[in-house]
């Protein structure tokens, strides 16, 4: 059946109102002074480190996002880690709220779709953690010019806003998992709760995982150099179903033109290579394209997910 | 004049093998107040969801101002206006600020948006808290800034669903006037509720739900006279007899039953006080009252859905 009106009515409507709401909310007062506590952590600590060995670095502006000092993590490692909790944070009750506030119903009354619903929410949790790291990052930068008196280059710059692009996937990807969470589940408690545990196993426990599920899948033949490889193959496969280890690699080819591949590298590939030479900005973001769509494919899917069960859902609580 | 704005027909929905509205017929002429009556889980709720097309029906049809409303869902939605079951509001937000969201919704421009929830607040009595939030809200008040809402949209009918749940007495009346307000404006009113007091006084018509149907539609007398069978009712106080036993082969009276002890209450097709006085007498009994008075709505109300109980 062929419905009339356009289902993108309203969209920004909600987007907005759901963006002043999480920019006014408590939850994400606090959950922004840690970021910003753990940032300005990390990049005092890069500042430290990256004083000492100017001599020798190349690439001194992007250092100051992933060079760390034990024993503070490097400041996209803190993103990685916590980005998922802020994302979470906004929409682990996005849907079971309005049910619970009891205004779902009126709000579905109003002259729009539900698509108008969920995606303005989607949209509006994203514009907010969209606004937030932009702010971080123009931070870090004005951090680093006023520390070590250096602006960035232009291709800094064009890499530093090709890494906040992926780096808001990576937040869409926990976005569109919280707010699938609340769809499903009835109770914010409960969803918050399940939303974190997988935060969790992805983000903590899955590198320990992957490689016992490799060594369970493909066990090391010691006559047989390759099943080395092979096994390594496997665990950087299972590795890469969390999105924090995609991330990982987009920061690290974005973020260090030095980088060459995310795998392993054979040395008749490095022939020919000048060990330690940029790769031109474009190369690097071939590198990790594959890693980036598979972020914005997650997202797609678990959105789908939310967006499937959320049109079919009775109206009465 | 009598122009139908809304036209239910054969509506059913079923969930799994339980039935929630097994068919039903509706049709509501412009202007009209029509009351939903029925005790929870008559299926109330699920024929209003699904006349406003947030629920989808098993089968069945409906047409409002001659729209369907899972076809053209904005449009109808536009149009309709709707209460649910204690209506809910962002508490932290103030009372204008949730209309106002309601108005960009709506897709109302700013200027016109202001203008409107001024005079929706103030027709409500809302205009002193009004930049207060929500949170702040008795039940009453948040159920007046549901009203406002409607008024302030300006549609052409208004459904509630159990408006004065939960409200007490001089709230109930207060919202009563409003909604009778909105009668009085042109607004179409649907108004669910399971107590026959709210609706009597502000109905022009009503239907009574039972177990996912509707048992009778109409006007309040036509409900009295249908159901009311003798509609003459006469408490009789008296000691030392049974009237029970005396009273039942009298010509003209319906039923017996014993209120009390001593105080029965008897049911007739006409004036019997007479001979019920004479029966008593005769017997030995002392007479101490007899009082005559019409069935009231609610004791026929009640009679209904124990009838149908029964013959269930």
């Amino acid at each position: 059946m062929q419905r009339e009106g356009s289902p993108f009515r309203g969209v920004g409507t909600v987007a907005l109102k759901e963006a002043a709401d999480h920019m006014t909310s408590a939850r994400m007062h606090l959950i922004m002074l840690l970021v910003l506590l753990t940032a300005i952590g990390a990049v005092y600590g890069a500042i430290d480190r990256i004083r000492d060995t100017t001599a020798q670095d190349a690439y001194l502006f992007l250092k100051l996002f992933t060079v760390a000092r034990e024993p503070l993590p490097s400041f996209a490692a803190f993103l990685g880690f916590l980005l998922p909790l802020v994302a979470i944070a906004l929409g682990f009750d996005a849907i079971n709220g309005e049910f619970n506030r009891r205004t779902m119903s009126r709000l579905l009354a109003q002259p729009i779709y539900r698509d108008a619903v969920l995606f303005g929410k989607f949209l509006g949790g994203l514009l907010v953690i969209a606004i937030a790291l932009l702010t971080l990052w123009l931070m870090m930068v004005g951090l680093g010019m006023l520390f070590l008196g250096l602006p960035p280059s232009g291709a800094d710059i064009v890499r530093g806003v090709f890494w906040l692009a992926a780096t808001l996937a990576y937040a869409g990807v926990w976005l569109a998992l919280a707010i699938a969470f609340s769809t499903v589940i009835r109770s914010p408690a409960t969803s918050a709760l399940a939303a974190l545990s997988v935060w969790l196993v992805l983000t903590v426990f899955w590198g320990m995982i992957a490689p016992l599920v490799a060594g369970i899948v493909v066990p090391i033949d010691p006559f047989d150099p390759m099943s080395v490889l092979n096994r390594f193959e496997w665990q950087q496969a299972i590795a890469r179903i969390s999105p924090q280890t995609l991330y990982g690699e987009v920061t690290g080819l974005l973020l260090d033109p030095a980088a060459r591949s995310v795998g392993p590298l054979f040395m008749h590939q490095m022939q020919g290579a000048v060990i330690g030479a940029p790769l031109p900005t474009m190369q690097s973001l071939l590198i990790v394209w594959p890693q980036i769509s598979g972020l914005i494919a997650a997202m797609l899917v678990l959105f789908t997910l939310a967006y499937v069960v959320f049109q079919r859902q009775e109206v009465r609580a | 004049m009598s122009t139908v704005v809304l036209e239910a027909k054969g509506l059913a929905k079923r969930y799994g093998d339980a039935v929630a509205v097994a068919g039903i017929d509706l049709s509501v002429n412009q202007g009209e107040v029509i009351g939903l009556l029925g005790p929870n889980g008559a299926g109330k709720t699920t024929t209003i969801l699904m006349l406003l097309g947030l629920t989808e029906a098993s089968e069945g049809s409906v047409s409002i101002l001659g729209k369907d409303p899972l076809r053209r869902p904005l449009e109808v939605k536009r149009e309709v206006g709707y209460l649910p079951d204690s209506v809910g509001f962002y508490d932290t937000m103030t009372g204008r600020e949730n209309l106002a969201y309601t108005a960009k919704l709506a897709g109302m421009s700013r200027e016109l948006a202001k203008e409107r929830i001024a005079a929706a607040l103030e027709k409500v009595r809302l205009s002193a808290p009004a930049d207060r939030p929500v949170a702040t809200y008795s039940r009453g008040m948040r159920q007046r800034l549901g009203i406002a809402e409607l008024l302030m949209r300006d549609c052409r009918i208004a459904i509630l669903d159990e408006p004065t749940s939960g409200l007490d007495p001089q709230s109930t009346q207060e919202l009563l006037d409003l909604i009778l307000d909105l009668s009085r404006g042109g607004m179409t009113i649907l108004l669910s509720s399971h107590m026959l007091d709210v609706v009597q006084s502000i109905c022009s018509r009503v239907a009574l739900f039972n177990k996912g149907r509707i048992g009778f539609f109409g006007t309040i007398e036509e409900l009295a006279a249908r159901i009311g069978r003798g509609s003459f009712v006469i408490d009789v106080e008296a000691d030392g007899i049974d009237l029970g036993q005396l009273a039942g082969k009298t010509d003209g009276v319906t039923s017996v039953a014993s209120a009390s002890h001593g105080l029965w209450q008897v049911e007739a097709t006409r004036d019997v006080r007479s001979d019920l006085a004479k029966l008593v007498v005769e017997a030995g009994g002392r007479l101490k009252n007899l009082d005559l008075r019409r069935a009231r709505l609610d004791e026929a109300y009640n009679r209904y859905f124990r009838e149908v109980a029964n013959a269930a």
